[in-house]
């Protein structure tokens, strides 16, 4: 249909009359108002405009738009609208449109100078560095306690805890750990072969697995399974203000929430990760004896001469401490969290991203530390 | 001679600020014992700001708040917890542990402060829960129940250590007419038979008429308190045009 539903007569001087006809539906699609404007710049006498809606159809609040948008544009030109002939139900559309807008909106935040934004977001990472040594004083003292046999929190809630983040991990941990052995002993034995040497994918497999690898990708794993899961499940509790009703009784949230966390995460990983090594030689074995040709009892013989206990204890070092971040970072996110949806999804993803951002630190500065030990 | 009777709950000058902004200045007002006390306002006024500095959740800028006559900020942490424990918590929404069934939740307040043995815990569970009528839902986890359920369960909770003061955050928001009138009901038998001073942030007029004895108006526009006395006698004698508004909005809608 065409868009003809808009005509303009100049009945008398100095007032424009607007024909409406048709249907003016949303539905239908509308006149712009700035065809009335450039009717109102081309004739600058005119200072009223009357409407005729005689010929008019079907309605909806999409002539009231038009309406209301021509009204605040005549305001501003000192131009007069004559409301007789609209129908009383668009007027007071527009009269309600136009209460609402002339209420004060809130002043929206302006950008600040690339100077101030600077200093904002240093100011931010110091009191997040605050936050943070806060909040490991807190758990510090909640363990001191919980040594003395002070702490308070329940024994079920642990044992909860243990089980998903430790039993209900299983399968997840063996699939991917398995994986990385046999990619480790893929990319070693291209290599080695052309030195004759296949049997020292062996010794890569197991030394990489057993001191970093096994715990690395359990870290890693462990950080998007159960970091994120504990920083959604805390910043729901923030949000339900059950951390509040928890306060109000006197029941330190750190003690009754965070410890038991950390706590499992931090037996849990280093059994994980054992587990994980071992899933990484087996993953190493079936590619070295599967497409190599390598005797199974040769490369295991290879691998227990290769490892040894140093490489387990840098291994389980590695866990215990990515245990700390992974569980630190998801409560510490969790209970830090503002109450509404959008932030427990904020308090989630940032929960992934600094655990295992701290993983990869965690891991440089240890195997620095390795090497001037020359452990 | 006459005893002077002290107020259980005495604010002095309080300064209250959210998130850096300053929400109310120089509030004062007591709460005498056996009172329902009705913390009115509109939205975003500073009520649930003032409630969290009663209860302990946040300090306020200056001021005191005194529990008959202890200075309960002035207190160090554990004495401050110790008051804490008088007091009995109604949150907006329940506020029930979600990973603790309805009965543990009512027992945990009891297993900590309590020296009941675990059978007597138990009976005083099923005592709390048949008093908000929520008998035989002791193994219903939170996410089971219905919303106005999770409120009368967040009650039993509130109630577990008969408690001298209760507070009530927007007891009846979310609710339906009839539950919310069930909670009024039962937030005067609570003060008939415990004794309790209680608390009530709202702003549901038919609540604040139904049980507020005495109430305070606070207003966001000029960041302080425009009235109090008791809801009654603020209708009925009120000049302030903001208090009259407030306090007869609901009645042209006919909620009063």
């Amino acid at each position: 249909m065409p868009l003809n539903k808009l005509t303009f007569e100049y009945s008398s001087s100095n007032t424009l009359l607007a024909k409406l006809s048709g249907d003016w539906k949303i539905s239908e699609g509308l006149p712009a108002e700035s065809e009335v404007i450039s009717q109102l710049d081309g004739h600058k006498d005119i200072n009223r405009i009357t409407f005729d809606l005689s010929d008019i159809g079907k309605w909806d609040s999409g002539l009231a738009s038009f309406l209301f948008h021509l009204v605040r544009e005549c305001r501003q030109r000192n131009v007069a609208i004559n409301h007789q002939g609209l129908p009383v139900g668009v007027e007071r559309l527009i009269s309600l449109a136009l209460k609402v807008h002339e209420m004060t909106v809130p002043r929206k935040e302006e950008r600040a100078p690339f100077l101030e934004n600077l200093a904002d977001k240093i100011l931010h990472l110091v009191s997040s560095t605050f936050i943070l040594l806060d909040f490991l004083g807190e758990i510090a003292v909640a363990f001191v306690r919980l040594i003395k046999g002070k702490a308070y929190f329940r024994r079920d809630e642990l044992i909860s805890i243990l089980r998903r983040c430790g039993a209900d991990a299983f399968a997840l941990v063996s699939l991917i750990s398995l994986l990385v052995g046999m990619i480790l002993a893929f990319i070693g034995a291209i290599q080695l072969r052309l030195f004759g040497a296949q049997i020292y994918i062996a010794n890569i497999v197991g030394i990489a697995m057993v001191r970093v690898m096994g715990a690395v990708m359990t870290g890693v794993l462990m950080s998007g399974r159960t970091g994120a899961s504990f920083a959604a499940e805390l910043g729901l509790m923030q949000t339900n203000e059950e951390i509040d009703a928890l306060k109000t009784l006197g029941i330190s949230p750190v003690e009754f929430l965070v410890m038991p966390r950390v706590l499992a995460l931090v037996i849990m990983m280093p059994l994980l990760t054992v587990y994980a090594d071992f899933m990484g030689i087996l993953g190493g074995l079936i590619v070295g004896s599967g497409l190599l040709g390598l005797n199974p009892v040769e490369y295991w013989q290879h691998t227990q001469s290769a490892v040894k206990l140093n490489h387990l204890w840098v291994g389980l070092i590695h866990s215990f401490v990515f245990g700390i971040i992974v569980a630190v970072a998801g409560c510490l996110r969790g209970i830090k969290c503002a109450r509404s949806a959008e932030a427990v999804g904020e308090a989630t993803t940032s929960a992934v991203v600094s655990g295992i951002t701290g993983i990869v630190i965690a891991t440089a500065i240890i195997t620095f530390i390795c090497q001037v030990l020359g452990v | 001679m006459e005893e002077i009777k002290q107020p259980v709950i005495r604010v002095r000058d309080l300064d209250l600020s959210y998130d850096d902004y300053p929400v109310m200045r120089g509030l004062n007002f007591s709460v005498n014992k056996g009172d329902i006390f009705v913390v009115m306002g509109g939205s975003g006024c500073g009520k649930s700001t003032l409630l969290k500095a009663l209860i302990g959740l946040k300090e306020p800028d200056k001021g005191e708040v005194l529990y008959d006559g202890v200075d309960f900020w002035g207190q160090d942490e554990t004495a401050r917890q110790d008051m804490m424990r008088r007091f009995g918590v109604l949150y907006q929404g329940g506020a029930l542990w979600s990973s603790l069934t309805i009965g543990e939740n009512v027992a945990l307040p009891l297993q900590l402060y309590s020296k009941l043995s675990a059978a007597q815990i138990k009976e005083m569970v099923e005592l709390k829960l048949a008093l908000v009528g929520l008998s035989g839902y002791a193994d219903f986890y939170p996410a089971q129940i219905s919303g106005g359920m999770r409120k009368r369960a967040g009650l039993a909770r509130a109630i577990a250590l008969d408690p001298d003061i209760i507070f009530f955050d927007e007891p009846s928001s979310g609710l339906d007419p009839l539950s919310g009138k069930l909670l009024d009901d039962l937030i005067l038998q609570l003060r008939d038979t415990l004794g309790a001073t209680i608390v009530i942030v709202t702003h549901e007029l038919a609540s604040i008429f139904a049980v507020g004895t005495s109430a305070v108006l606070l207003d966001a526009e000029s960041k302080s308190m425009i009235a109090s006395g008791s809801p009654a006698e603020l209708l009925a004698d009120s000049k302030d045009p903001r208090v009259i508004q407030f306090l007869t909005r609901g009645r042209k809608q006919g909620v009063h």
